[in-house]
């Protein structure tokens, strides 16, 4: 019970000190090692609420292969450094941190205002095999089957989009050179013995 | 720990995520700021699915963390395709689509 408190604070210190980083530092490369943290730290969290199943995923699909997809295009663009505030000094540089914190009070009113009472507890009683690869795959194959597929599609249309977009923009012309059946219908020699001879 | 705690948690990492959307001009970390907002997203839902006791909650979290790579994966080709054109990687300056 201790060590799950201790792991709990830890692990959320370490996702808010991260989400911190990402919106606080300047350097876009820090930003992206910084969500690297803040992922690793939900995944703990995610193991505290008994989903190893979404927290292996967690670390090896998004603080694995999406952060090195970040860092590539990163190093690519040039990590250049961006002034923290924004242009319009004044009033217009307050919008974005008051619309923030009238979120977070609103988020707050709604959390503490809640009438769930099971909020207050440590959640329904589970067996040993909540959230497991097993159980999860159950629930995704026999009851969403639908939404699985609907991912799958997604995903597809996402790498078709990708390419597409990040493709040299003369990369599928053709090139000046290409011969086409005309040319060669035209060059044909006398007596070639083809179909249109035969018919005269 | 109580469900209630992890339910304010994501709600701070929510905010936190937004303030940064509204606040930075780059978009490459604005792309950053609003995977915080899906994580945050995620981790009430695994939080909820822990409360109700069924798995409808992780699968849901999972389709989202889909989503989510379609959206970086896309986002990104958008910003390398603005750097190919010698644009500048600011989003005030961004103001169409059009190529």
């Amino acid at each position: 019970m201790f060590f799950e408190q201790l792991l709990f604070f830890v692990a959320g210190a370490g996702a808010i000190g991260g989400a911190l980083g990402v919106v606080l530092l300047r350097n876009p490369f820090y930003s992206v090692l910084a969500l690297v943290a803040h992922l690793i730290s939900l995944a703990i969290l995610f193991l505290l609420l008994t989903a190893a199943f979404l927290a292996a995923a967690q670390v090896v699909v998004y603080a694995g292969a999406v952060m090195v997809l970040y860092v590539f295009v990163v190093a690519y663009v040039g990590g250049t450094d961006d002034e923290l505030l924004p242009r319009p000094a004044g009033v217009a540089a307050l919008v974005g941190p008051l619309f923030a914190a009238a979120l977070l009070i609103e988020l707050t009113i709604a959390v503490v205002g809640s009438g769930l009472s099971a909020l207050d507890s440590r959640g329904a009683e589970v067996g040993a095999g909540f959230g497991s690869p097993g159980a999860i795959g159950d629930a995704l194959l026999n009851k969403y089957l639908l939404a699985f597929e609907a991912a799958s599609f997604l995903l597809l249309i996402a790498a078709v989009g990708a390419v597409v977009l990040a493709r040299k923009r003369r990369g599928l012309q053709e090139p000046a050179d290409a011969i086409s059946v005309a040319d060669v219908v035209r060059h044909q020699p006398p007596a070639a013995g083809t179909q249109k001879e035969a018919i005269g | 720990m109580d469900i209630g705690w992890f339910v304010v948690l994501s709600a701070f990492i929510f905010c936190i995520g937004a303030a940064g959307v509204m606040t930075r001009r780059s978009p490459l970390v604005i792309l950053l700021c609003l995977e915080l907002m899906l994580n945050a997203g995620n981790l009430a839902l695994i939080a909820f699915s822990r409360m109700v006791g069924n798995h409808e909650g992780q699968v849901f979290a999972l389709i989202v963390m889909v989503v989510a790579a379609c959206e970086v994966v896309i986002g990104l080709g958008i910003i390398v395709a603005m750097y190919r054109r010698r644009l500048a990687i600011d989003v005030d300056d961004m103001a169409e689509l059009r190529g």
